[in-house]
């Protein structure tokens, strides 16, 4: 069967076609396996994992606190025994930085774009199922906020409200919920012409059980696999919010802030800005080559060549 | 054509008019009052009242939307805070050097993309196809300020090729090689996130028109390689490579944005982030409103060349 192109994601990935209702168990745990057999997928969760771990034992895994300021010790480059990765210009530690940074870099990375996920698919799925007016409007509303370049309304938002991890989490969920809410809508069209919807109709079924049982599994997975890209992105656009300042404030830092401490020492000590930047780079590298994995996992059909 | 024009041009006015509530509430959330920005925190309630009535601000919003809506539409975007400046007449040449330096690294961009692109395509899985692929990974993942500033530290601060940040010398004379000089490090640093998914699409977009059954026969008859691209395959490759260049322009915009924080381009990203740190609502409101008006005219520019390049769109 070929793919129609309506069922074209937003990046331009082919959806998985909602064609078949839910696979027997032993089809599942298949996926599984196919997902395990893709080297690069699994490093990349490996190194998420690592990523996330890390922040979380932050307090266990470094000797050092973060916030503490050596005088003696300022800018030491990495490899500086004790200070694996070097200072910074207040002397504070980078390791402990690093790991401290990823708590709140990963949470404006991950939270939002669950959030938008969430609130996207729920509006998709609506708007899909429900047709009419109802789409209408939200298609109208989401097509605004489209209009919108995705980090001008993200600065817009993050910049007028109080600056904050939760302002910056509100202003990326606001930017993603279009994006999220089209693809799943044009998902939701797919399988609404599906001949067992009728069926569950025709048996009498109501509207939200029919969206909860049979929608729903059916359009999740090009969600979920979008959604694993998207917060690659995210890490790199919550990290340019907190540069401007727009995010987390001090004496707090993510990875993004961390680089804009490290620009004003940029020739007397790069590897305050390198080293941030990096670490993003990488987390951001992984989420793309997870979407990757699963796509491949959850749709054969698309597999790369 | 002239429909197709049109109808797109009609349907800008429902989207802007969202665009203009959005930006309108967004502004009316902010945090802050703005006569204690403007009286200072000394400021007698009485005054402040007062000042609130002269503004407007104690009429219904509806009303205070339909005001400003009107005024903005002739071009009158109110009077700066921070610099007591009219802001139409601060965002003009800011919105100029913005899209100096949008164009140049969508010059930039193209140039890279559809360079890499085709090169890549025609010598799939040789070395430069795979370095290529590489690359263009690592380079759509790359924090774009953070990318500048590593450019700014080899080339600006160890090479001393380039100039660190700016749009002229102070004892440079401000001619066109001058501002050249310092357009390189922003526009290089705004470009290589998009022109690498540029040149992933016309990789992939190229390979497939030249696995189409009509460019093996042509290849049968034994055109040369030059004659098969002219005639058989760019222009069938051509639209979803049109199409995702001008998505890159959103990001390309976006991205612009951060780049003048970066390099202290003096655009209207710059301007943005001052009018943010200031509180300066009038500012970020035309700023804000200027750049959406901009991307979306750009997305039917962009539609258009597309139904010039394929006439089975027209219809559509």
């Amino acid at each position: 069967m070929d793919v129609p192109s309506d069922r074209v994601g937003v990046d331009g990935a082919a959806v998985a076609p909602p064609g078949e209702p839910r696979r027997p168990l032993s089809q599942r745990y298949w996926r599984l396996f196919a997902f395990l057999r893709d080297r690069t997928a699994v490093l990349a969760a490996v190194v998420l994992l690592a990523a996330a771990l890390g922040a979380v034992f932050a307090p266990w895994l470094s000797a050092h606190d973060p916030y503490e300021a050596d005088n003696l010790l300022r800018f030491a480059p990495p490899g500086t025994p004790g200070h694996l990765l070097g200072t910074d210009q207040q002397g504070r530690d980078m390791v402990a930085r690093l790991l401290w940074g990823g708590r709140v870099s990963l949470l404006v990375g991950v939270v939002p774009t669950v959030l938008a996920s969430i609130i996207g698919l729920a509006l998709g799925m609506l708007a899909g199922y429900a047709r009419g007016l109802l789409d209408q409007f939200v298609m109208r509303v989401l097509d605004v906020l489209l209009a919108f370049p995705m980090v001008l309304l993200a600065i817009a938002i993050a910049g007028v409200l109080t600056p904050g991890v939760t302002t910056e989490i509100l202003a990326i969920t606001v930017v993603l919920v279009p994006y999220v809410g089209r693809l799943a809508r044009t998902a939701t069209l797919g399988v609404v012409t599906m001949p067992y919807i009728e069926a569950a109709r025709a048996a009498g079924g109501s509207s939200p059980v029919i969206l909860a049982r049979y929608v729903l599994p059916n359009v999740l997975s090009p969600i979920v696999v979008y959604a694993t890209t998207l917060m690659g992105l995210m890490i790199v656009v919550g990290a340019g919010l907190s540069f401007l300042g727009l995010g987390v404030q001090p004496p707090v830092a993510d990875w993004g802030t961390m680089v804009a401490d490290g620009r004003v020492v940029l020739r007397r000590a790069p590897h305050v800005t390198v080293l941030p930047g990096v670490v993003i780079l990488i987390v951001s590298l992984a989420f793309n080559f997870l979407g990757d994995g699963l796509r491949d996992a959850l749709d054969p059909r698309t597999a790369r060549r | 054509m002239g429909k197709f024009l049109v109808h797109r041009l009609l349907g800008v006015l429902p989207v802007m008019f969202g665009v203009s509530v959005i930006i309108f509430l967004l502004m009316h959330l902010a945090p802050g009052d703005v006569t204690t920005v403007l009286l200072g925190p000394q400021a007698t309630e009485a005054a402040k009242t007062e000042l609130r009535h002269a503004l407007g601000l104690d009429q219904p919003l509806p009303l205070q939307y339909g005001r400003w809506l009107w005024r903005t539409l002739h071009g009158d975007f109110g009077v700066s805070i921070a610099t007591q400046l009219h802001v139409a007449a601060l965002v003009l040449p800011r919105f100029v050097n913005t899209m100096l330096l949008t164009v140049a690294s969508l010059f930039l961009a193209i140039v890279i993309g559809y360079g890499a692109g085709l090169f890549a395509a025609l010598r799939t899985r040789s070395i430069f196809d795979r370095g290529t692929m590489v690359v263009t990974l690592l380079a759509g993942s790359t924090p774009p300020f953070w990318l500048g500033l590593i450019l700014v530290l080899l080339f600006a601060i160890r090479l001393r090729w380039l100039p660190v940040s700016g749009m002229t010398d102070m004892a440079g004379d401000g001619g066109a090689l001058d501002v050249l000089r310092h357009l390189v490090l922003p526009a290089v640093t705004t470009a290589l996130g998009p022109a690498a998914i540029i040149t992933r699409m016309v990789r992939s977009s190229l390979r497939e028109a030249l696995e189409r059954p009509h460019v093996r026969v042509a290849r049968a008859k034994g055109l040369s390689r030059g004659v098969l691209l002219r005639r058989h395959v760019i222009l069938n490759a051509l639209p979803p490579i049109v199409t995702i260049t001008g998505l890159q322009l959103g990001y390309l915009i976006g991205g612009a944005l951060l780049t003048e924080v970066v390099f202290a381009w003096p655009g209207l990203g710059s301007l943005l982030y001052d009018s943010i740190t200031a509180r300066d609502m009038p500012a970020v409101q035309a700023t804000t409103l200027l750049i959406a008006l901009a991307f979306v005219l750009v997305n039917i520019l962009v539609d258009f060349i597309n139904v010039l390049l394929d006439p089975r769109l027209r219809d559509a």
